[in-house]
């Protein structure tokens, strides 16, 4: 019995084990020699596990009594948090060893915090629904502050901290009223609890806590003042760490809960997510407007964006998760192009994030420059780069479950959201030459761009298939 | 030659790619190649094309060279042309050389220039063959974008400004037409743009927020398409951003803005709001009529009192675009066959007259009336072609513009005689705008000493113009060539149009009742 169960948690004991050892062989060799090793080490891991994963697993099954899910819902969010951590981990390598700050504990953590959100993608339990966010949670706690010198990286860390303390707080109180009112903590056993005819109020008091919880991990408005604060003190490869893996597990996260816990009372949430999406839309896209910081702009887009993916799962349907799960992966595939791009910009080797540094750009490097326009375009939703796409699915999503008022509201912040998307295209194109950037050195972060820019563009086809693969990964998870 | 719509559409696109991946530097040499390239290429595009014109059947009013692929989510990838759209096809096809040779003069970063055309043909091509809803929305919105670059880069002083309000402008008329999209999709549940055509959408009145709706889903589905194309075409008093993006724009932009961009609001209109929401077009075509009537006498009269040459036209332009919604919301032959030939007139004579006025902005670079007055003097052959093309605009009888505006008049009387009545009035505005815009900037003495040295047209220059006005007079002459094409389609569109009227409008008139 146990042999089975532990066979089905290998991919994340292989990588929970691997992390420990290589704390251990770290610390004791000592000094960050092994630091750049080490993250290439990871990265390649996280590769293979994804592929392990996305090629090897079928079917479900379920270990420890229901604690543990493995489905093709908790597959398809691995596979997307893997690869976008391991992106994240290459394109930052070069710029944290530059600044002195490539540490040994950079990969380790970061490993971790994988770690800890594929036993969240996973979870069946409320418990190991905590184990696996406060993972998450502390790992990213120690990489936000991971420039121990910068005020603005400590402070970032510590507001991380206290806010995410916070959140995890009320998630435990509602977990606990939960547990008070169904007499379980599995999903299973909630799940029965709120169909049955009375679902009691407490009930819905417990899960409405465990949505502000969550809201708080995917900077859904109401609970998102942390991120521009922490998006911008961080050091950038964190926050390009920030906006993609994690966001990708909570998001999935949530959509376990609701449906897997929750299913029964779908119309009960529908309306509490429907109103998350709907603020974090235009929060997103007003607040941003008067950024004059990229990573700040990045921060207040990552909202904007989770407010549309937010869209889907207040659908409450199969196609909802579906929408949400295509969404989740277009949205990372642009951030971690965008974040490449946004590594590479330098001045005289110090890092540059005024958006006004931009000017002209595109005479300096048109090519950078025109994969940065395309990433812009498509972030925007302008058909036809396949972030449209994204939003043609929440919509349909949204609409198709008699939200047509959250639909027309979505297109409209859409319309706002475009203005700043525009503007950085603008200080690129029809800029005033100013001082230029540094020329792009590494050819990864090149690479990484480009391939995320040819992405957008040649995605229109068939979206590389992930279509079915969400559609099959929605319909392990509703029913 | 199965997919020889695809060839047309995408031959641009390919040859964008070309110079993307393949054309490095910016020497000399490296301008003049990107610019033989993009020559070339609009030029086989233009000639490829003339395949679907001779081996199109005019008396087959379905779709025809139509391709078919599967594609995501249920949604097609569908091409064909109908009498309506073949015709359009063939107008971008025709205008873009013209406008690649009025751009030789280009020097600032010409390669992201031809880049930029190559791509905005391949869009504005598909707009008009597409035959799946998304498809069309793919094509229609992602024009914006080489347009926004179009006039952001090349522009004029106010570029930023112009080419932001024009993005957002259109951006937010297109999104509300894709909430209607979602819409009409749950609804059919295809996005197939033949099998809608046929579809039924339910008119039955409701209220929303206490607002009784007549003609319930169609009438909201018009209103988010009318937004759309509305701004696109564009309508009073959503137009305004039209002035400010043609003055800024590059010679070449105004071109493609006045001449193709414009139209697939037209289009728009007649692919979809009118035959697919009967009876929503139905309930606003009162509203829509006096719309129009206002844009052809107020922007006539807005006309008047401009001092900037291109946004004179611009203004001229909003008001022959009056005379095209008019005649498609008459709904009958002779209003719907003028609104679609008046949108190919139009095509070449706003294209010609911005032409006209790039010849003298690239020599003076100014664009104010004031600065010019006795052209004729030292440029006779340039007075004779803005001559032409300015009666043209007037609409004189032997030039295509007098046909389409003949015809929607004609169309019009028949439904609402007072709309005719006040907008045949716009025929005198217009022939006064346009002729005391010639006289100011071609006639009178050469008293200016900025224009004593000015030179005629170059060979370059001519040639471009030789095209538009053969164009211009043929159809004038023989308008016959045009509209046994469109004619057959546009019959069965009506016939469509009044079927579904009959049928649709007394359940919805029941119900309404009951209520």
């Amino acid at each position: 019995m146990i042999q089975a169960d532990l066979n089905t948690i290998l991919p994340e004991v292989v990588l929970a084990v691997y992390a420990m050892v290589a704390l251990l062989v770290a610390a004791y060799s000592g000094k960050d020699a092994l630091a750049s090793a080490l993250t290439w080490l990871t990265a390649a891991l996280m590769a293979v596990l994804a592929a392990w994963i996305g090629f090897g697993g079928s079917g479900t099954t379920v270990a420890f009594h229901g604690m543990f899910h493995d489905d093709g819902f908790a597959r398809f969010a691995k596979v997307a948090v893997l690869l976008s951590a391991a992106s994240v981990l290459v394109i930052g390598r070069d710029y944290m060893a530059r600044r002195d700050i490539l540490r040994f504990e950079y990969p380790v953590l970061v490993a971790l915090s994988v770690a800890g959100m594929m036993m969240m993608v996973s979870a069946g339990d409320l418990i190991a629904l905590y184990m696996g966010l406060e993972l998450q949670s502390l790992a990213l706690y120690v990489v936000a502050a991971l420039r121990r010198d910068s005020v603005k990286s400590t402070e970032a860390g510590l507001k991380y901290f206290v806010l995410g303390a916070l959140s995890s707080g009320l998630l435990l109180y509602g977990a606990s009223l939960i547990y008070g009112f169904a007499g379980t903590t599995t999903f299973d056993g909630i799940i029965v609890a709120a169909g049955a005819g009375q679902t009691p109020v407490g009930l819905l008091f417990g899960l409405v806590f465990v949505i502000a919880g969550l809201a708080f991990k995917v900077s859904a408005v109401p609970f998102h003042m942390w991120t521009p604060d922490v998006y911008e003190g961080a050091p950038t490869p964190i926050t390009a760490f920030f906006a993609t893996a994690p966001k990708v597990a909570a998001m999935a996260l949530l959509a376990r809960v609701l449906h897997d816990a929750f299913g029964g009372v779908s119309a009960d949430w529908g309306q509490v997510i429907a109103v998350l999406s709907l603020l974090s839309m235009f929060l997103g896209a007003i607040a941003a407007i008067s950024q004059t910081n990229i990573k700040r702009l990045m921060a207040y887009s990552s909202i904007a964006h989770m407010g549309y993916a937010l869209m889907g799962l207040a659908a409450g349907t199969a196609f909802g998760v579906q929408a949400m799960l295509i969404y989740m992966a277009i949205y990372v595939t642009m951030n971690v192009g965008t974040f490449a791009f946004i590594l590479g910009m330098e001045r005289d080797g110090r890092p540059v994030t005024e958006i006004a540094s931009l000017n002209l750009y595109a005479r300096q490097e048109p090519g950078r420059a025109l994969a940065m326009l395309i990433l812009m375009f498509s972030l925007a939703g302008v058909p036809p780069l396949v972030g449209f796409f994204g939003k043609f699915y929440v919509l349909r999503a949204a609409y198709e479950a008699g939200f047509a008022w959250l639909a027309v509201a979505g297109v409209i912040a859409s319309v706002i959201g475009a203005f700043y998307y525009l503007r950085i295209v603008y200080y690129m194109y029809f800029g005033e030459e100013g001082e230029g950037l540094d020329k792009m050195q590494s050819p990864v972060l090149w690479g990484f761009l480009t391939a995320s820019a040819v992405a957008m563009v040649l995605g229109v086809v068939n979206l590389f298939g992930i279509e079915g693969a969400a559609a099959a990964a929605a319909a392990t998870l509703v029913n | 030659m199965d997919n020889l719509l695809s060839i047309v559409t995408f031959t641009p696109a390919l040859a964008a790619l070309i110079l993307v991946l393949f054309l490095r530097g910016d020497d000399a040499a490296a301008r003049r190649n990107a610019k033989w390239l993009a020559l070339i290429a609009t030029s086989a595009t233009f000639l490829v094309s003339l395949f679907i014109l001779v081996q199109f059947d005019p008396a087959d009013t379905g779709f025809q060279f139509v391709e078919e692929r599967d594609w995501l989510l249920g949604l097609e990838y569908k091409m064909g042309v109908d009498g309506i759209s073949v015709l359009f096809v063939l107008l971008t096809t025709f205008i873009m050389p013209l406008t690649i040779a009025a751009s030789w003069n280009v020097t600032t970063r010409v390669k992201e220039y031809m880049i930029a055309f190559l791509l905005l043909e391949t869009l504005m091509l598909g707009v008009f063959m597409a035959l799946d809803l998304v498809l069309f929305y793919l094509f229609f919105e992602g024009g914006l974008i080489p347009m926004f670059l179009i006039i952001g880069i090349w522009g004029g002083k106010e570029r930023i400004y112009a080419s932001f309000k024009f993005f957002l402008y259109t951006f937010l008329g297109s999104v509300l037409m894709l909430v209607a999209m979602v819409a009409m999709f749950a609804d059919a549940g295809t996005t197939d743009i033949p099998t809608l055509l046929a579809h039924q959408f339910d008119a039955g009145t409701f209220s929303i927020l206490g607002i009784q709706i007549v003609g319930g889903m169609q009438t909201l589905m018009f209103l988010a398409f009318f937004a759309s194309f509305a701004v696109k075409l564009p309508m009073w008093p959503v137009h305004t951003w039209l002035p400010d993006a043609h003055v800024q724009a590059p010679t070449g932009g105004s071109v493609l803005l006045a001449a193709i961009l414009l139209k697939m609001g037209g289009y728009g209109f007649l692919r979809f709001s009118l035959p697919m929401f009967p009876i929503g077009a139905e309930v606003l075509t009162p509203l829509v009529l006096w719309l129009s009537v206002i844009a052809i006498v107020y922007t006539s009269l807005v006309a008047l009192a401009q001092t900037d040459m291109k946004k004179l036209i611009a203004y001229s332009s909003v008001a022959h675009m009056g005379y095209v919604t008019m005649g498609i919301f008459a709904a009958n032959q002779q209003g719907i066959d003028g609104a679609i030939f008046q949108m190919l007139s139009h095509g070449f004579i706003a294209g010609a007259l911005f032409l006209c006025v790039g010849v003298i902005y690239d020599r003076m670079h100014t664009r104010e009336i004031d600065a010019y007055g006795g052209l004729v003097n030292r440029m006779p052959a340039y007075a004779l072609i803005f001559m032409f093309f300015t009666m043209a605009n007037v609409g004189l009888p032997g030039t295509s513009g007098f046909v389409g505006e003949f015809l929607t008049l004609v169309g019009v009387f028949q439904v609402n005689t007072w709309v005719a009545a006040v907008a045949a009035t716009g025929v005198i505005l217009s022939a006064s705008y346009a002729l005391w815009l010639y006289r100011r900037v071609v006639l009178g003495d050469l008293i200016k000493e900025s224009l004593k040295a000015i030179t005629d047209m170059s060979r370059r220059e001519k040639a471009i113009f030789a095209p538009l006005v053969a164009m211009t007079l043929i159809l004038g002459v023989y308008p016959a060539l045009a509209l046994d094409i469109i004619g057959p389609s546009v019959e069965a569109l009506i016939q469509n149009h009044e079927t579904a009227l009959a049928a649709g409008t007394e359940p919805a008139m029941q119900v309404a009742a009951t209520h």
